[in-house]
């Protein structure tokens, strides 16, 4: 084998090395070594060290398994209002949007702008008991004199959705938007009602964009803290609150770390679920693509 | 360091915190490195922060002198405060700031970062035992839990004692040799307060005397209480009619089953962000600190604040220098500065806080008395005689001290109130 060739066959992996570099460096080692702290006893006057102490994780869970359920379940529904919400936003942008798509795309992204916390806040002024929405449901007699919205779970849930809504729409716009319309004009020639052809052939062929989208939705959604720190209220502690106190406040790392670890787990097999659900084993394949 | 060793000596190594950063001390970071060059996993820890370094008592107070002597002003400090704990006028200029400079020629990096204790802590803490500086000079931590600890381990550079005229001829008996830091070792105090109860008068429709009010069921979803593991436990205590500072395990059990009882009316265990709801009337009645009601109502809300008939925690914010400081002699200059009469007027004017110099309240006077307009004068001879400002020897004995506890006990404590503020 010529050096030349040699060469040619080692570029791509050559090229590539960049990108194993960040994601060691990244991903694999803080992975690692929280993975070791997990398992550590002690506490921060006396030092942590290497038991393996792999209770943590039973006593984690025992302690926190009310957070991690709600957190999942804000999550799901988060993440399905998001679905309900962002689909016909992101079919009408893609089919009906004609010149103005990137006008469109650009509005979407436009809360963007503006930082996270300081979206989440303005959900606050809007929510509080004297705000706008009260205020024009109490005018309207719709609510009682005494009802709010601000910290309790409507509030968390709706700011978690308008926050990550675009995160939905766009995988699902960038499926719809490969499709061939000429697929659309066959199925129509061959007397198929709209809505059939919307099940069987628009449905399917957005699916991976779906899947892309609760990927990019349901794991953040989970793991935020800043809506239930902001919007919350005594029942609407998050897992991520209760990793940020442990982290930041308590100076508990193990637990910390070995509630991430479930929390990554129970995401992991979730979507994975959702992957075989979906019927396609290269769905992974495809929403990536 | 345990309570016994504490009372006007100076532990036998503090100075741990005076020498250069350890080296011995691992951050997390560098374990990370460890963990992925392949060594056992058993074989890494993360080390804890206290050492073995045993200096004698002499020895101890000669090197703390041998630091101070060798200190250099370098016209420059770094400040980490409280937000809204200091004069302001528009603009966003500190004219007590300003003024320092003028008269020492030291500027002053005024930063409002600190939150609350126990995040303020969790922050510094890993950089500290990392042998690192926190990038600040003078912080304002709250007596209890975490300044124990920031004690405990060595977080605080003593404080040269020579330079604290004003302050041994000015503070109150209150914050002189405090119980937390005997002997003004580490800490002399910014402000202190009471930990009470605001309400708005028209919401509630009553008035509101004692922590138990906070039990009416009418105050559903428009009830405030504290998240946090000191004002909202102290405050439960008193509520049960115990006092804090001599409170048992039984008590805290007691403690928090009332607020557990409580805990349905609640609409949020707050942080800081009370003060705009109870002014909005999102919150009819909340937990609340003395000197917040008082700003509230000069912006224009109508709100009480009241020390319950049980008693109610006080608590003293206190001005240390943390370990590896880069400019100490000027954050001492500041710290001693700040005790004189017509300073802490200017402090006490706007933050409406217990302040540290009684004699604060003479200069009230002599502005009421020299006062151009009605307005003024009124305004100057109410904060001569406010109760909040300068309470009356009276009240004292309604007010308690924070229980202080021991690792253990924080263990127990923790387990205890945690969950009701953080579910």
């Amino acid at each position: 084998m010529s050096a030349r060739s040699l060469r040619g066959k080692l570029a791509p992996y050559t090229l590539i090395l960049p990108g194993w570099l960040w994601l060691v460096i990244f991903f694999v080692v803080p992975v690692i070594t929280m993975l070791s702290v997990s398992t550590m006893t002690g506490n921060d006057l006396n030092g942590f060290s290497q038991t393996f102490h792999f209770s943590t994780y039973v006593d984690a869970w025992n302690s926190f398994h009310v957070q991690i359920i709600r957190s999942l379940a804000y999550g799901l529904i988060a993440t399905a209002i998001c679905i309900l919400i962002g689909y016909p936003v992101a079919y009408w942008i893609a089919f009906r949007g004609g010149s103005y798509k990137s006008t469109l795309l650009f509005l979407l992204l436009l809360p963007f702008f503006v930082s996270f916390v300081i979206r989440t806040q303005s959900w606050e002024f809007m929510l509080d008991d004297h705000g706008m929405v009260l205020g024009l449901l109490r005018t309207l007699h719709l609510v009682s004199s005494n009802a709010s919205i601000l910290q309790t779970p409507v509030a968390v849930v709706g700011g978690l959705v308008y926050n990550f809504l675009p995160f939905m729409v766009l995988p699902i716009y960038v499926a719809l938007e490969r499709i061939d319309p000429v697929l659309l004009e066959a199925s129509a020639d061959l007397y198929a009602h709209k809505a059939t052809a919307f099940r069987k052939i628009v449905l399917p062929l957005s699916s991976p964009g779906v899947f892309a989208g609760v990927l990019l939705t349901f794991v953040p959604v989970a793991s935020d803290y800043v809506n239930a720190t902001i919007l919350g209220g005594t029942n609407t502690t998050m897992i991520g609150n209760v990793i940020q106190t442990l982290y930041f406040t308590n100076l508990d790392y193990p637990t910390a770390a070995a509630l991430s670890f479930i929390l990554m787990g129970v995401l992991l097999i979730g979507v994975f679920a959702y992957a075989r659900a979906l019927g396609t084993d290269d769905v992974l394949e495809m929403a990536a693509a | 360091m345990t309570d016994q060793q504490r009372p006007g000596e100076l532990p036998p190594d503090l100075l741990r915190g005076l020498t250069n950063p350890r080296m011995s001390r691992r951050s997390m970071l560098k374990l990370g490195g460890l963990a992925a060059l392949g060594l056992p996993l058993a074989a890494c820890g993360i080390p804890g922060s206290t050492g073995s370094s045993k200096l004698g008592l002499a020895a101890a107070r000669q090197q703390i002198e041998d630091f101070w002597a060798k200190q250099k002003k370098h016209g420059h400090f770094n400040f980490a405060n409280w937000p809204l704990y200091i004069d302001v006028v528009k603009g966003g200029k500190h004219p007590s700031l300003d003024l320092f400079t003028k008269e020492t020629g030291i500027s002053v990096t005024y930063d409002e970062v600190i939150q609350q204790d126990d995040t303020y802590y969790g922050k510094i803490a890993p950089v500290l035992a990392a042998g690192q500086g926190t990038g600040y000079d003078v912080m304002v931590i709250t007596n209890g839990i975490y300044l124990d600890d920031l004690i405990e381990r060595d977080y605080l550079i003593p404080l040269d004692q020579a330079r604290m005229s004003n302050f041994y001829t000015y503070a109150s008996d209150l914050v002189k040799d405090p119980s937390f830091d005997r002997g003004n070792v580490y800490t002399m105090a910014w402000q202190s307060g009471v930990t009470g109860i605001g309400y708005s008068p028209k919401l509630v429709g009553k008035k509101i005397t004692s922590w138990n009010d906070l039990l009416d069921p009418k105050l559903s979803g428009k009830l405030g209480m504290f998240g946090d593991n000191e004002d909202l436990p102290n405050s439960a205590l008193c509520a049960i009619g115990v006092n804090p500072e001599t409170s048992t395990p039984a008590d805290w059990k007691k403690a928090a089953d009332w607020l557990t009882k409580q805990r349905p009316l609640v609409r949020k265990y707050y942080q800081q962000d009370y003060v705009a709801p109870l002014s909005k009337g999102d919150l009819w009645a909340s937990q609340a600190w003395s000197g917040d009601i008082f700003q509230a109502n000069a912006n224009g809300a109508e709100l009480e604040f009241v020390v319950p008939k049980e008693g109610a925690p006080i608590w003293t914010d206190n001005m240390c220098i943390p370990a590896h400081a880069q400019n100490p002699l000027d954050a001492m200059i500041y710290m001693d500065w700040v005790y004189q009469p017509r300073v802490a007027a200017m402090i006490a004017d706007w933050v409406n806080y217990m302040t540290p110099v009684p004699a604060a309240q003479q200069v009230f006077l002599h502005e009421a008395a020299t006062a151009k307009t009605k307005a003024d004068k009124t305004y100057y001879t109410g904060l001569a005689h406010s109760p909040l400002i300068f309470p009356p020897k009276s009240e004292y004995t309604r007010l308690h001290r924070y229980r202080v506890l021991s690792t253990a006990e924080q263990k127990v404590w923790n387990d205890l109130f945690e969950p009701i503020y953080q579910s």
